[in-house]
């Protein structure tokens, strides 16, 4: 699943503890993201979560997310990204934050 | 039913549910993680006075990693860098000034006193909207466990950069593209204690903080980079809008200051420990949403209370004094049986009245400045030359005068003296 990213970037998010819910707590609208020509989600988002797919959508992994929020303030298409918090108790838990 | 339900278990909602619960009111201290601290992540620096009115001798009982007595301002190109450095053994001992601690330790800690005081820690709990009257008023919050509705007297959001409760309160209009945030993305690098005292000339729990400005490929922000007890934690802050058009990676700029050649030895083989990342709001004053409103009240990142001032740059203690604001201003409200927008108004008017809007207020021009174009991608490469002019030997060439070399310094780096006149002066403005 997470064969787009190199190794290095593996071993930097395999240092953060993610308490993975069930529940996807980020959507995309990847029928709004056909259109977007930026695409600043891709590069912006330091966990590297978003990845273009060849039908020119968006593929989106939410659970090594950083919650951080990146990703629908910098969106360029209107209600592309649904953004909430994960459940309670679950999500990203920094330890040295 | 409480009397004031806080959400966030941050530094504004610990000193928040302290202060409140310290007023003798029943208090909910909601944390939609696992444990305090478990979403939070900073730039490194506790400033504590502000603690002093909380918990007497905070500093024995504080978590901290280590007292900065070292504080570094770097200003860097590609191939210099030139460091302001300070240090005093005064920030060292009693009564101390800043620190640097772990997020989780810190506001743990936090919590504990608020927790002491009689309030109710309920972590794991995500507060997922409003509860209000027929008026319109906040009476509490509902949240994500089952009835898991919170009725209040008043609510105090800090709940973050992100904070929900804000907008759904009307009291907070986004900006398009984050405009006023900043994207904070940081490595902690294990290192043993003996390499960090002897690479940084530290002892004991001396610690060294040191902001970096021109080491963001002209992306408006800056890195930093503090010492723990055996880590030390390096990082860069874009602004949103200038990292969506520089189309590059978060994680390259922090990589490029690492392998910078004045940064490269410090954190040389360190062992990553923990890669984070968080949202800074950082456009200061005019930035801030409405602080009161008709059963609430907004505190700390929630309401833009990061001061991203150049060389300044601070968080906790203003999120710690509006908290304790907060917390009294609600008390007194629920005291007087008037928790609407009017009966909460004094918490704006202990905030003018402190630190935490005076400073905001009075350099609420400095982020505009310091995020500007000709600081951000200009006036580091100038200086740099500047400096690099005045200490080059050229002879048989006499030495060139200081008006010489900045002259030919603005010309290499495309400045215009005139713009650096005016900069200047809005500096002197702002800052003064």
């Amino acid at each position: 699943m997470t064969d787009y990213r190199d190794s290095s970037f593996e071993a930097r998010m395999s240092t953060v503890d993610f308490r993975v819910s069930d529940r996807a707590h980020i959507t995309v609208d990847t029928e709004i993201c056909r259109a977007c020509t930026t695409r600043t989600c891709v590069h912006a988002c330091p966990a590297d979560l978003f990845v273009p797919t060849s039908d020119g959508g968006i593929l989106f992994n939410y659970e090594q997310c950083f919650e951080c929020g990146t990703c629908y303030q910098i969106c360029d298409a209107q209600g592309a990204i649904t953004w909430t918090y994960p459940d309670g108790g679950s999500g990203v838990a920094f330890r040295r934050g | 039913m409480f009397d004031v339900v806080v959400v966030g278990a941050g530094p504004a909602g610990c000193a928040a549910a302290l202060e409140a619960a310290r007023a003798g009111r029943s208090v909910a201290l909601v944390e939609r993680g696992p444990y305090p601290g478990a979403k939070n992540v900073y730039g490194g620096v506790v400033y504590g006075r502000v603690l002093d009115e909380l918990v007497p001798r905070w500093w024995e009982l504080m978590p901290v990693q280590r007292w900065v007595t070292r504080r570094s301002t770097m200003l860097m190109t590609g191939t210099q860098a030139l460091t302001v450095d300070f240090r005093t053994e005064d920030w060292g001992r009693p009564p101390y000034n800043g620190a640097t601690a772990f997020r989780a330790d810190l506001d743990g800690w936090l919590a504990s006193l608020a927790q002491d005081a009689g309030a109710v820690l309920v972590p794991s709990t995500v507060a997922t909207g409003l509860l209000r009257d027929a008026r319109g008023r906040v009476t509490g919050v509902s949240t994500d466990r089952p009835d898991g509705d919170l009725t209040a007297g008043v609510v105090i959001a800090c709940d973050g950069v992100n904070s929900f409760l804000a907008k759904e309160a009307g009291l907070f209009r986004p900006e398009p593209g984050g405009r006023h945030l900043t994207l904070g993305v940081k490595e902690t690098l294990a290192l043993p204690r003996e390499t960090i005292e002897e690479r940084f000339a530290l002892t004991g729990r001396d610690g060294l903080d040191l902001e970096i400005l021109g080491c963001t490929r002209g992306i408006p922000g800056g890195g930093f980079l503090y010492t723990n007890l055996d880590s030390v934690s390096i990082g860069v802050v874009l602004g949103l809008p200038g990292l969506a058009s520089a189309k590059v990676r978060p994680e390259e700029l922090l990589t490029d200051l690492k392998a910078h050649p004045a940064i490269a030895p410090l954190v040389r083989g360190g062992r990553l420990t923990e890669y984070a990342a968080h949202l800074i709001p950082e456009g200061g004053y005019d930035s801030m949403p409405e602080l009161v409103g008709d059963g609430i009240l907004v505190a700390g990142d929630a309401a833009a209370m990061c001061l991203a001032a150049g060389i300044w740059l601070e968080g906790v203690n203003f999120a710690l004094g509006a908290g304790m604001y907060a917390g009294r201003a609600a008390a007194a409200a629920v005291a007087s049986g008037d928790t609407s927008a009017t009966g909460l108004a004094g918490y704006r008017r202990l905030l003018e009245d402190s630190f935490v809007l005076a400073d905001h207020r009075k350099l609420r021009r400095a982020p505009g400045l310091v995020f500007s174009e000709r600081v951000q991608r200009q006036y580091p490469g100038l200086v740099c030359d500047v400096v690099q002019g005045m200490f080059q030997v050229d002879n048989p060439r006499p030495k060139p005068g200081l008006r010489r070399l900045l002259t030919r310094a603005a010309r290499d780096r495309r400045v215009r003296l005139r713009h650096l006149l005016s900069d200047t002066l809005t500096g002197l403005r702002s800052f003064g």
